[in-house]
């Protein structure tokens, strides 16, 4: 039998990895939402934002909340290079050559990261107690990353729902056509979404740099789950997307206590799975 | 005899005798890397089946994992011949098709849904193949155990790597028939017909999830069959280069490279594929850890943004588009 103990710790744990799995669910929903396509690589430009902080810090001795912001930038310009260069030409290609283009650049980064920094495992220290409440100890980076995520969502949520641009790109995801004939030109609208897109991916780059170690492949963990919540929660449903993270994060957290790392990911995915079939449309679709 | 009967004699001719042309210490090689786009070929073939109509799976990489996986335990722990571990690495690997295209194709979940859902089937087997690493050798991967020197036939294991030459080659063949068969039969119509429009299809009486169960048991009982021709070949079988979602995609980014809606298509896409990483490995050697990767990352993305039907669907459209161009003048 397990410790409670342990297993509250694995809850709670769950709850904060939860929240920086819903930032990066939000952003890939946005751009899925908006734009139709699956960036099979979004996670992966996360990890690039990870390097971008792991070198302003360790390199060019930024101060570690600086190197954040440098991280968002490179998110931006990431999300932008990614729009221009690879979805643009293929806006109106058939779905897996889609797939194929960002599965490609998967690789690409992968692999061209590999070429550049090595397989090596990196992190930036951050020197932060770990805190023990009642016997379970919360690590307080963790902690700070959750919040942290939270308020970057809120954002998100402000931008979406009271500025007009925000309002725009809420329109284009309900009704392309409609939203082109009420005097809004759709293809700003999307370079506009990867910016966001881009922007979330470096919000979620600073906010893991202080939790895990990046390696080239870091994606590979992180990438299949992210998807998952997304569809999980339903397509442009940002409440959706926020729930789903939780219960993925629960899954997996408390699954890998329970039995292991691996199976967390098992059990997670088969659920997944499963509620694909019974819900097609996300948790909180309306059955039709 | 028409020409192009002509030309597939001629070639077939050619790779009949290509193991015994005088290539010196090459030879080996040579065989090894054709070995390999023979397999691979019928794999992407069997993908092709179900992708021309509309299945974009990248759920292959599970069909193959368990096909490998299933016949090489059978063999190290039990001794069981692959002639019937293969056989039950199929069945297996059909039932675990019917289990996940059955919901699909009865709740319509098509498009990007089947894409992340047949993603999630090759991850958890990856994931599973890991997990259970008491007996399946985890990351680490499993290695059949060699067979007694008298029992080669029984075991499917041969020295010389030309008997395998010519078994892919005979399965290349049999992918490339099957296709022929699908082509020709009143399925692959009704296929077209549910990939354009499925209630469309099925208001004029196409039975759609039979048609879509159908094509989606024999794509899976075909790239089970291509892993335990691999995993007999290569006698070691490892989670990321048997199952997950890399392999899914490699087997997808040879066929849409080389044309998925062309009979060759699939087979020059891989033949291309596997070429260019070969020829990327041999020439930057260990030098530059990842760039062979990065190049072949680099021309995949160029291949779909700029040639969408594929380089040999593309080539063939184009030499048709002359040909129609030079009688329409004359």
């Amino acid at each position: 039998m397990i410790d409670p103990l342990f297993l509250l710790e694995a809850v709670v744990n769950g709850v904060l990895l939860g929240g920086v799995l819903a930032l990066l669910a939000l952003g890939l929903n946005l751009i899925f939402g908006v734009i139709d396509i699956v960036w099979i690589a979004y996670v992966d430009l996360v990890m690039l934002c990870m390097y971008a902080v792991y070198f302003l810090v360790t390199v060019y001795h930024w101060p570690i909340v600086l190197a954040g912001v440098g991280s968002v930038v490179t998110g931006v310009i990431l999300g932008l290079l990614v729009h221009l260069l690879i979805i643009s030409p293929i806006l109106s290609s058939p779905p897996i050559n889609q797939f194929l283009a960002t599965g490609g650049l998967l690789f690409f980064i992968q692999s061209f990261a590999t070429l550049l920094w090595s397989t090596d495992h990196r992190s930036v220290r951050v020197n932060l107690p770990v805190l023990e409440v009642g016997g379970i100890f919360i690590s307080f980076p963790r902690l700070i990353a959750f919040g942290l995520s939270i308020l970057a969502m809120l954002g998100l949520y402000l931008f979406l729902t009271r500025t007009f641009v925000g309002t725009a790109i809420r329109a284009v995801s309900q009704d392309r056509d409609a939203t082109a004939l009420m005097g809004a030109n759709p293809l700003r609208l999307y370079l506009v979404t990867s910016a966001v897109g881009g922007a979330m991916a470096g919000i979620a780059g600073a906010l893991l740099i202080i939790q895990y170690a990046v390696h080239p492949y870091f994606g590979g963990a992180f990438g299949p789950l992210t998807f998952m919540i997304c569809v999980l929660g339903g397509l442009g449903s940002m409440f959706g997307a926020f729930v789903a993270a939780f219960i993925m994060s629960q899954i997996i957290s408390v699954g890998g206590v329970l039995i292991s790392t691996e199976m967390g990911y098992v059990v997670a995915f088969v659920i997944f799975i499963v509620l694909m079939f019974v819900r097609p449309g996300g948790i909180f679709a309306k059955r039709t | 005899m028409s020409w192009r009967r002509l030309w597939a004699v001629l070639i077939v001719a050619v790779l009949a005798v290509g193991p015994f042309l005088p290539l010196g210490r090459m030879r080996e090689y040579v065989v090894h890397v054709i070995v390999q786009i023979f397999i691979w070929s019928f794999v992407g073939g069997a993908w092709s089946l179900m992708g021309r109509f509309g299945l974009g799976s990248l759920g292959h990489g599970a069909f193959l994992g368990v096909g490998a996986y299933a016949t090489s335990l059978l063999w190290n722990f039990f001794g069981l011949t692959p002639w019937i571990g293969g056989l039950v690495a199929i069945l297996l690997t059909v039932a675990l098709a019917v289990v996940i295209g059955y919901p699909c194709s009865r709740f319509q979940v098509v498009g990007h849904y089947f894409g992340l859902v047949t993603l999630a089937v090759s991850e958890v087997v990856r994931l599973l193949i890991i997990a259970e690493r008491d007996w399946t050798g985890g990351s680490l991967g499993v290695s059949l155990k060699p067979a007694p020197s008298d029992s080669s036939i029984w075991a499917l294991q041969f020295a010389d790597k030309r008997v395998f030459y010519y078994v892919a080659m005979a399965l290349w063949l049999f992918g490339l028939w099957v296709w022929v068969r699908v082509d020709r039969s009143m399925a692959s119509r009704a296929m077209e017909a549910i990939g354009e429009d499925e209630t469309a299809a099925a208001s004029v009486g196409i039975h759609v999830t039979r048609f879509k169960l159908g094509i989606t048991v024999l794509s899976a009982a075909l790239t089970a069959l291509g892993g335990v021709i691999l995993v007999q070949y290569l006698a070691y079988a490892n989670p990321d280069t048997m199952s997950g979602i890399g392999v899914s995609l490699r087997i997808v980014f040879a066929v849409v490279l080389g044309g998925m809606y062309s009979l060759l298509g699939p087979s020059v896409g891989t033949a291309l594929t596997i070429a260019l990483s070969e020829f990327l490995r041999i020439y930057f050697g260990i030098k530059l850890i990842g760039i062979a990767e990065t190049i072949y990352g680099l021309v995949l993305i160029l291949c779909i943004i700029f040639l969408p039907a594929g380089i040999y669907g593309s080539l063939r459209d184009s030499l048709r588009r002359r040909a129609t161009a030079r009688t329409a003048t004359a």
